[in-house]
């Protein structure tokens, strides 16, 4: 399985991403943001980063970018699409996920072990969990604090688009507590903390993330 | 003249900047201040005379990507630029 | 409201100045002396242009020309131990060591404390920013960052402006570049007050084959600058020289302090390593301190000696800069490269990909003459190892202060500062300390870094040392820590350094590693006052003594002067960072205690020794006599023991012992393990003493039972002291874990944990 992983100028967990999906199993491709061609790859990664540096809105520039004129194609023909942090917001600006991300509640960039729990798991990136698992994955962003008009959250909530929840504390003042959301099809996930941050115990919190890796796999194979 | 761009949080949507601005001003005395919400302002720079089709050119701009309708809304209008405002 | 001023009538070209030999300059109002002034004229045969000036005038300064500490920190090369780790040694932009397996790791720490209290927020990251660059600049991918910071009172109604920026800062810079945060210190006192520190770690790796050179050679290679274009960043006094004009408009004022853009700085890094990989360039250089001036006449004078350059060619943010201005600026996230002909192409095609601007400013030339133009008319012609690396050397005289002798003799003994004697008092002064600034929980800085990116961060702060993980494929790693007691060094300069040294060294073992290297961020008051001179005597030298006995070199750091408000200098401050090898860092020791029924072993000797101490200074504001002993045969055989256990898999988990004692390293790896612990004091040693004294050269060790002969066993055969003084403990369901001192007293690790956790937030709240 070939999971592309797109560096915008500013990405900065490319390389993460890309040896999460090595550990899951796929072999990862590195996708370029000028290129609008996505190498005939079976999944889509849109990595955590600054892309353009936060510039006007986070991801606002490169939702524009060629590549994601192809990436937003392909997902709404049911290409496993998945954004983590930056890429969430990126997503978000490109309309393939509803509601955006605004600046923490708190001010401050946080960095923390962020325990979730898994709520969706019959999207392309969560199908390895079960329902209410409890994981503990990095989080460390300025601006993760989810929102969306009240009848969206109530789409998302009662459509069971909820992927993931924050559990033992909200860092960011995010919506409902929501760490991360589907598309109606569950195709297409972001989520704010990093899975990739959390595939081995030697450098993470433990291995809960390498479920949204090995989850596409299979995702794939089924499609 | 510019054409300016003015985005601001919609009035749902929590600015906890604009509340850290507020406090900082409550601090500093300025008690009469009873809100704050901050926003961005655009100075576009244009060629040529700025009539109504260039002002709505300008508004699908702001709306495509200057500003994000989600969480935000806009005017276009019209302005001098902040600095030869203020010189 | 700037005013923008028409530029000068005329341009003070050479051989204006070679016609002009009486007009004024403002050489003093520049810092220069007026000796000085004279050997620059007696240099160039003639008055020098007001571009030479400037370029002297800063090049010249305490902070690029190391003027007043030249002569002491010749000993880090005269004292230098004979290693053969070292493959880049002091004088370049870093230094460099050998890890093994062909990889090559470089590391520097720098200082930007002025500028953070001026701007914290920008202060502290164009701190960042300048380090990382001259990481990148030896030709590493730069991999990680620490930071060590000292601010004014928690409570100071200052140190909450200073702090969150300089945090804000910190965070804002280095995760936005990529870089893991993974050490670092944060020290409050009083001195710090109106100069804070803010000192810059940055290591990077890379293939031996991969250093890079900053030598201009091959005339008729190209000079090229890209990067960010070029401002009024940081051109500060420099100002006096543009506001001479002939016109009546006033002086121009520009930003002192400098700005950054660590999405620049991004781009600048991904596109100087393809530059690299592609083989693109014969030389490189980072612009910091004095810019465009620092850049040419280091790179000339380290190459074959001559250098043209077109100023008029720099890109420029500000048209209205004069040239004198545009060699000053500081603008930040540049690099100069020296490029073949034949290679430019290639070079503007990378550049080009990563959306960096690059222009040819010049050429290297053989005639060991630095020369810039300014529209056709020279400017600047000089030798460059005149500007860059013949400044001035002062001999600044220095003299042990007056008040040394009754300060080392005010001993914190029990007539002077009350003990506590009681269990209870005991317990209270345990909590009591757990929540001082000083020792309290750091997260709220912490919590602002990213630890993560980049995917090879093995331990981070608060872990006694941060290891990264250099190659998956054999688990090679590094680890590094920062350390400096400035009490310590108050009570004894000389001693202070070594300590720094042997916390360091002590904190890179600790985590199973073995230290390779040294840096050094040497933060102090006045040169000009002999008493803070005598302590930067004092400290160079005991540094330098201190790596000749443990066996590792200083590879580089840096000299941070005048921290100092009137007459009030900062305690002298020496910063010593060292960086230790892992073969295989899944082998690597971790702080916490986790494993309920471990014993804990007390490695070292404990005496009486609370000069200095966080006891003393927190509960009686105390700061006498002398700092605890430094035994650097102790440190060496205790990192041993520490590192050999680590490899053989003997220990669960280890944590020196420094500031606060005992006491404070049970709480803390306790705390972070979420395990209680049953303690006895073992006999003959009073209680306080035990828990509190900073006594040198100890760690506590968490060994599971299976493997504590084999343990002790080597600490025999080492005759290392080792006292088994504990049993880590679920506690009762009532307490839940708690740390009981036997006969003594019971505190629980809730309790400590709300004292620890809420000190920094409720002071920044």
């Amino acid at each position: 399985m070939r999971i592309g992983i797109v560096t915008f100028p500013g990405s900065l967990d490319d390389r993460d991403a890309a040896r999460a999906v090595r550990y899951a199993g796929g072999e990862p491709v590195a996708l370029w943001h000028g290129d609008d061609d996505v190498a005939g790859v079976d999944a889509v990664v849109l990595p955590g980063g600054f892309s353009y540096g936060d510039y006007l809105r986070c991801g606002a520039i490169a939702r524009f970018a060629p590549v994601m004129r192809t990436v937003v194609d392909r997902a709404h023909a049911g290409m496993p699409v998945l954004g983590i942090c930056n890429g969430f917001q990126i997503l978000c600006e490109a309309h393939l996920l509803p509601g955006a991300l605004i600046r923490n509640d708190c001010q401050t960039f946080v960095c923390r072990d962020q325990e979730l729990t898994v709520e969706a798991t019959g999207t392309a990136w969560t199908s390895s969990y079960q329902p209410g698992q409890r994981l503990v994955v990095p989080l460390k962003s300025g601006e993760g604090g989810y929102v969306a008009d009240e009848a969206t959250l109530d789409e998302i909530e009662s459509a069971g688009r909820v992927v993931v929840r924050y559990t033992d504390v909200n860092p960011n003042g995010s919506a409902r507590d929501i760490a991360g959301v589907s598309s109606a099809d569950g195709r297409v996930v972001g989520l704010m903390p990093h899975p990739e941050h959390a595939i081995d115990p030697l450098t993470g919190p433990g291995a809960d993330g390498l479920g949204f890796f090995t989850s596409v796999l299979t995702s794939v194979v089924a499609a | 003249m510019s054409v300016v761009v003015e985005v601001m949080p919609k009035p749902e949507i929590l600015d906890p900047q604009g509340q850290a601005v507020l406090r900082a001003l409550h601090r500093l005395g300025f008690t009469e201040v009873t809100g704050v919400r901050q926003g961005k302002r655009f100075e576009l720079d244009v060629d040529g005379d700025v009539d109504d089709a260039v002002l709505d050119r300008l508004e699908q701009a702001a709306s495509t990507l200057l500003a994000n309708p989600v969480i935000e809304e806009h005017v276009v209008h019209v302005g001098a630029s902040v600095h030869d405002e203020s010189a | 409201m700037t005013t923008r001023r028409p530029p000068a009538e005329g341009v003070d070209t050479v051989s204006h100045a070679a016609q002009t030999p009486d007009a004024e300059q403002p050489w003093a109002e520049l810092g220069l002396k007026q000796d000085e002034y004279a050997r620059i004229r007696e240099h160039l045969g003639r008055r020098p242009t007001s571009c030479e000036l400037a370029m002297y005038s800063v090049m010249w300064s305490e902070h690029c020309s190391y003027k007043s500490s030249k002569v002491h920190l010749r000993q880090f090369g005269e004292k230098a131990p004979a290693t053969d780790a070292l493959l880049v040694g002091i004088g370049e932009n870093a230094g460099v060591v050998d890890v093994g397996d062909g990889y090559a790791v470089t590391f520097k720490v720098e200082s930007h404390n002025h500028p953070s209290y001026v701007e914290p927020y920008q202060g502290a990251a164009t701190g960042v920013g300048g380090i990382v660059r001259d990481i990148l600049a030896m030709g590493a991918r730069p991999i990680g960052v620490m930071d060590p910071l000292r601010f004014g009172p928690l409570d100071a109604a200052d140190t909450r402006r200073v702090m969150p920026g300089v945090v804000a800062g910190i965070g804002g810079y280095g995760n936005c570049l990529g870089l893991p945060t993974i050490g670092g210190e944060v020290v409050f006192d009083a001195t710090y007050a109106g100069n804070p520190l803010v000192n810059a770690l940055c290591v990077g790796v890379m293939r031996h084959d991969e250093i890079q050179s900053s030598a201009a050679v091959g005339a008729g290679n190209l000079v090229v600058l890209y990067g960010a274009k070029t401002g009024g960043d940081g051109i500060g006094g420099v100002s006096v020289l543009a506001s001479e004009t002939f016109t009546d408009a006033g002086p121009t004022k520009r930003p002192s302090v400098q700005v950054g853009d660590p999405f620049t700085e991004k781009l600048l890094i991904e596109c100087t390593l393809e530059l690299f990989g592609d083989d693109l360039v014969v030389a490189i250089q980072d612009l910091g301190g004095a810019g465009l001036s620092c850049s040419t006449s280091e790179m000339a004078s380290a190459g074959t000696g001559g250098m043209h350059v077109e100023l008029d060619r720099v890109p420029l943010r500000d048209s209205t800069l004069a040239p004198e201005e545009i060699l000053m600026s500081e603008s930040q996230e540049r690099m100069m490269a020296i490029v073949e002909p034949a290679k430019i192409d290639d070079v503007m095609a990378v550049c080009a990909k990563w959306d960096v601007l690059a222009t040819v400013l010049g050429q290297v030339t053989d005639t060991g003459r630095l020369v810039v133009t300014w529209h056709g008319d020279t400017v600047v012609d000089v030798p460059p190892r005149t500007v860059a690396h013949e400044g001035p050397v002062y001999q600044r005289p220095y003299h042990r202060p007056g008040w040394q002798d009754a300060l080392q003799a005010d001993e914190p003994t029990p007539q002077r500062l009350a003990r506590p004697s009681t269990p209870d008092e005991l317990r209270e002064t345990v909590l009591r300390m757990a929540g001082s600034p000083n020792l309290a929980a750091k997260d709220w800085v912490t919590e602002q870094y990213d630890r993560f990116v980049l995917g090879n961060t093995i331990l981070a702060q608060p872990e006694d040392a941060g290891v990264l993980r250099i190659d998956e494929t054999t688990g090679l790693g590094v680890a590094l820590s920062t350390d400096c007691n400035g009490r310590y060094a108050k009570l004894d300069p000389y001693e202070g350094a070594r300590l720094a040294l042997a916390e360091s060294y002590r904190n890179v073992a600790t985590v199973g590693a073995w230290p390779l290297a040294v840096t050094n961020c040497l933060n102090f008051g006045s040169p000009e006052d002999p008493e803070v001179m005598w302590q930067f005597a004092e400290a160079t030298r005991g540094l330098a003594d201190a790596c000749l006995d443990l066996g590792v070199p200083v590879t580089g750091g840096n000299v941070s002067f005048y921290n100092q408000t009137g007459d009030t200098a900062i305690l002298p401050t020496p910063v010593v960072g060292v960086l230790g090898v892992l073969d295989d860092v899944t082998r690597r020791t971790p702080q916490a205690f986790r494993t309920p029924g471990q014993v804990v072993y007390l490695l070292g000797e404990t005496s009486d020794e609370l000069g200095g101490s966080e006891w003393a200074h927190e509960v009686h504001g105390h700061l006498g006599g002398r700092p605890p002993l430094c035994d650097l045969r102790a440190e060496r055989a205790l990192a041993e023991i520490l590192i050999n256990a680590s490899r053989d898999g003997l220990l669960d988990a280890a944590h020196d012992l420094s500031d606060g004692g005992l006491a404070q390293a049970l709480v803390e790896a306790c705390l972070r393990g979420g395990v209680g612990m049953r303690v006895w004091v073992p006999d003959g040693i009073d209680p306080f003493v035990f828990l509190f004294s900073e006594s040198q050269a100890r760690a506590v060790v968490a060994v599971p039972r299976s493997e504590e002969v084999r343990f002790t066993d080597m600490c025999t055969a080492r005759r290392f002291p080792h006292a088994r003084i504990g049993v880590l403990d679920h506690g009762e369901p009532a307490t839940g874990p708690v740390i009981d001192v036997q006969d003594q007293f019971s505190v629980s690790l809730d309790d400590l944990r709300r004292a620890r956790q809420s000190r920094l937030p409720e002071a920044m709240a």
